[in-house]
C-alpha cells in the first residue's frame, strides 16, 4: 500500500489522472477546477507525464478535442466546472452517444447570474440527462479513488461510456486532506491499458455520429439506454475490485448509522461529512436519525435506494440546486419518483440549501431534521422549502 | 449492410451507432425527396458538363452517348442543373403523385 499525504484535493485528482497514464488532456481553466488542469499542464511540461496537453479556447472546444482523441482510442481526461460545463453541454451528449470513455472531473459550482463561483450542484443537475455515468464524491480520498476507478469503468468493453466525477467546488477542490495514494505498480495492476474496439484508423474507415434518420434514431437511443442501465452492475463489479485492491469499498447509496433510523437525511457530495457529525450528535441525544449519501447519480440506483431507505418513516432530501418552477430540488423529485411505486415508502421532504457556496452547518442539518418532521407531522402539502433563506 | 435500415433493430447497431462500412451512404436513397425531376432534350446538348459541376448532389454522370444525366436514385430535384444549362436542355417536370 502506498503512503498517506496531505495534499490539495485538486492536485490529488490530477495525480489520479497521471497515475492512470492518460494520453491526452484537453482543457480550459475555470474556477474552481483550475488547479486540476493547471497541475496536469505542469506535469506534462516537466516531462513527468507523457501526454498531449491541448490548451483550447473554450470548454466547447475542450470537450470536442476530447471526442477526437478518445475516438482514436487514446485515454482522455479533462475537467471543468459550472459555466464551463454548460458551455460543453451539447458535446456531452455526443461523447456518450458515441460511447467514448472520456473521464472528466467536475468541480461543482453555481451558475450565473448573479455571478457566483462557489460550490453548488446546479451544474451537476443541468447535465443529468447527457448519458454520462455520474459519480458524486464526498471527500478528497473519494475524489482520488473515483477518478482512478472511472478509467477502469468507462473503458470496460461492456460499458464504453464517459464518466463524470463530481466534487464540490472549494469544499473539496481547494482543501488539503490526508489522502492515501497507491503505488504506481498497484495502479498498473488495477488498471489495464485502454483498448477501444473501434478506433479511428485510415486503414479501416468508419463514420462516427453519422446522420441517422427517424427510421433508426429511436433504435440508437434504445441501445444507449440499455447500455447505461446495464453498466450499473459492471460499476459495482469494479468498485468491488477496487475495494479488494485498495481496501476502500464504495456503494451506490452509502449508509451511515441507518440501523433502526425512523428519520433519514439524504445528501449528495461533501455535505455528507457535515451531516454525519449532525447524525452523531442527534444519535447521542437518543434521536433515531440516520444518513444516506447518494454516490451513483447515473445510472440511478433504484434498487439500492429502496433497500437503503428500508422502513424509515421520513426521508429528508437536501438539494444544492433548484428546478425553477418545478417539483422541488432535482434530487428530491427524482428520489420521490423512484420510491413512488413502492408499497412501503417514507414521507419525503425536500430542502434546498447551500446554494452558491453558502455553508450548511451541523446545527442547520439538525434544524432540517426538526423542520422536516414538523412538515410531515402536520401533513402540510409542501413541495419543498428553501432552507435558511432570509425572509 | 445485411439488413435494410427499416429492418434494423436496436440490437443490430454497432456500438455508438458507428458505421463501419465505408461508402454505405451510397445506399441511402435521396431520390424520394424529389417533387420534380429533370427531363432532357439532348438534341440541344453541347456536352459542356456545367450541370455536372453545379449539381449539389454530385449525381450527374455522362451516359453511354456522352450526354450528362442525373441518377434519379439520388437526384433531389432541386433544378439547379436546369437553371445553369446554357442551351436549355433540361426541363423540370412534376413527379406523379
Amino acid at each position: 500500500m502506498g503512503k498517506r499525504v496531505g495534499i490539495e484535493v485538486s492536485l490529488a485528482i490530477a495525480e489520479a489522472a497521471k497515475m492512470a497514464d492518460v494520453d491526452v488532456v484537453a482543457a480550459y481553466p475555470i474556477t474552481p477546477q483550475t488547479h486540476i488542469v493547471e497541475r496536469l499542464a505542469e506535469l506534462v511540461a516537466n516531462g513527468d507525464l507523457d501526454a498531449e496537453y491541448i490548451p483550447v479556447e473554450s470548454e466547447h472546444s475542450a470537450m470536442s478535442a476530447c471526442l477526437g482523441s478518445s475516438a482514436t482510442g487514446a485515454r482522455t481526461f479533462t475537467a471543468t466546472a459550472g459555466q464551463g460545463l454548460e458551455l460543453m453541454h451539447e458535446v456531452l451528449y455526443v461523447a456518450s452517444a458515441m460511447r467514448l470513455p472520456i473521464i472528466m472531473a467536475v468541480a461543482n459550482r453555481a451558475l450565473s447570474s448573479p455571478l457566483n463561483v462557489w460550490g453548488d450542484q446546479s451544474d451537476l443537475m443541468a447535465v443529468r440527462d447527457t448519458g454520462w455515468i455520474q459519480i458524486i464524491c464526498e471527500n478528497g480520498q473519494e475524489a482520488f479513488d473515483h477518478t482512478l476507478c472511472a478509467f477502469r469503468i468507462g473503458e470496460d468493453q461492456r460499458v464504453l461510456l464517459p464518466v463524470m466525477i463530481h466534487v464540490d467546488g472549494f469544499y473539496l477542490t481547494h482543501v488539503v486532506e490526508p489522502i492515501e495514494f497507491p503505488t504506481q505498480d498497484e495502479v498498473n495492476r488495477f488498471l489495464p491499458p485502454i483498448k477501444y474496439p473501434l478506433p479511428l484508423n485510415p486503414d479501416r474507415p468508419e463514420t462516427m455520429g453519422g446522420f441517422t434518420p427517424p427510421i433508426l434514431y429511436t433504435e440508437a437511443k434504445k441501445a444507449q439506454e440499455v447500455n447505461i442501465r446495464a453498466s450499473k452492475k459492471i460499476i459495482l463489479e469494479h468498485w468491488d475490485e477496487f475495494g479488494k485492491a485498495f481496501g476502500r469499498y464504495y456503494h451506490p447509496v452509502e449508509k451511515y448509522r441507518t440501523e433502526g433510523a425512523k428519520t433519514l437525511l439524504l445528501t449528495l457530495g461533501s455535505f455528507g461529512e457535515t451531516a454525519m457529525t449532525a447524525v452523531d450528535k442527534m444519535r447521542n441525544e437518543g434521536k433515531e436519525v440516520g444518513l444516506l449519501k447518494l454516490r451513483l447519480w447515473r445510472p440511478f440506483p433504484f434498487e439500492e435506494l429502496t433497500e437503503a431507505v428500508g422502513n424509515a418513516q421520513t426521508l429528508i432530501v437536501v438539494d444544492r440546486a433548484l428546478s425553477f418552477g418545478g417539483p422541488g430540488g432535482p434530487a428530491y423529485s427524482e428520489i420521490r419518483s423512484a420510491l413512488y411505486s413502492n408499497k412501503i415508502r417514507p414521507n419525503i421532504v425536500g430542502f434546498v440549501g447551500g446554494l452558491g457556496g453558502r455553508d450548511l452547518t451541523v446545527t442547520e442539518f439538525e434544524g432540517m431534521v426538526k423542520r422536516g418532521l414538523e412538515i410531515t407531522n402536520t401533513g402540510a402539502e409542501k413541495e419543498y422549502e428553501m432552507f435558511g433563506v432570509k425572509e | 449492410m445485411k439488413k435494410s435500415e427499416s429492418e434494423l433493430t436496436w440490437k443490430d447497431l454497432e456500438i455508438g451507432c458507428i458505421v463501419t462500412e465505408p461508402g454505405s451512404s451510397r445506399e441511402y436513397r435521396t431520390g424520394d425527396w424529389r417533387s420534380q425531376k429533370p427531363t432532357y432534350n439532348f438534341t440541344m446538348c453541347i456536352k459542356c458538363g456545367i450541370c455536372q459541376i453545379y449539381c449539389p448532389e454530385g449525381c450527374i454522370r455522362q451516359n453511354i452517348d456522352g450526354y450528362f444525366e442525373a441518377n434519379l436514385f439520388w437526384c433531389k430535384g432541386c433544378g439547379i442543373c436546369r437553371r445553369e444549362c446554357p442551351t436549355g436542355v433540361i426541363s423540370m417536370v412534376d413527379e406523379e403523385a
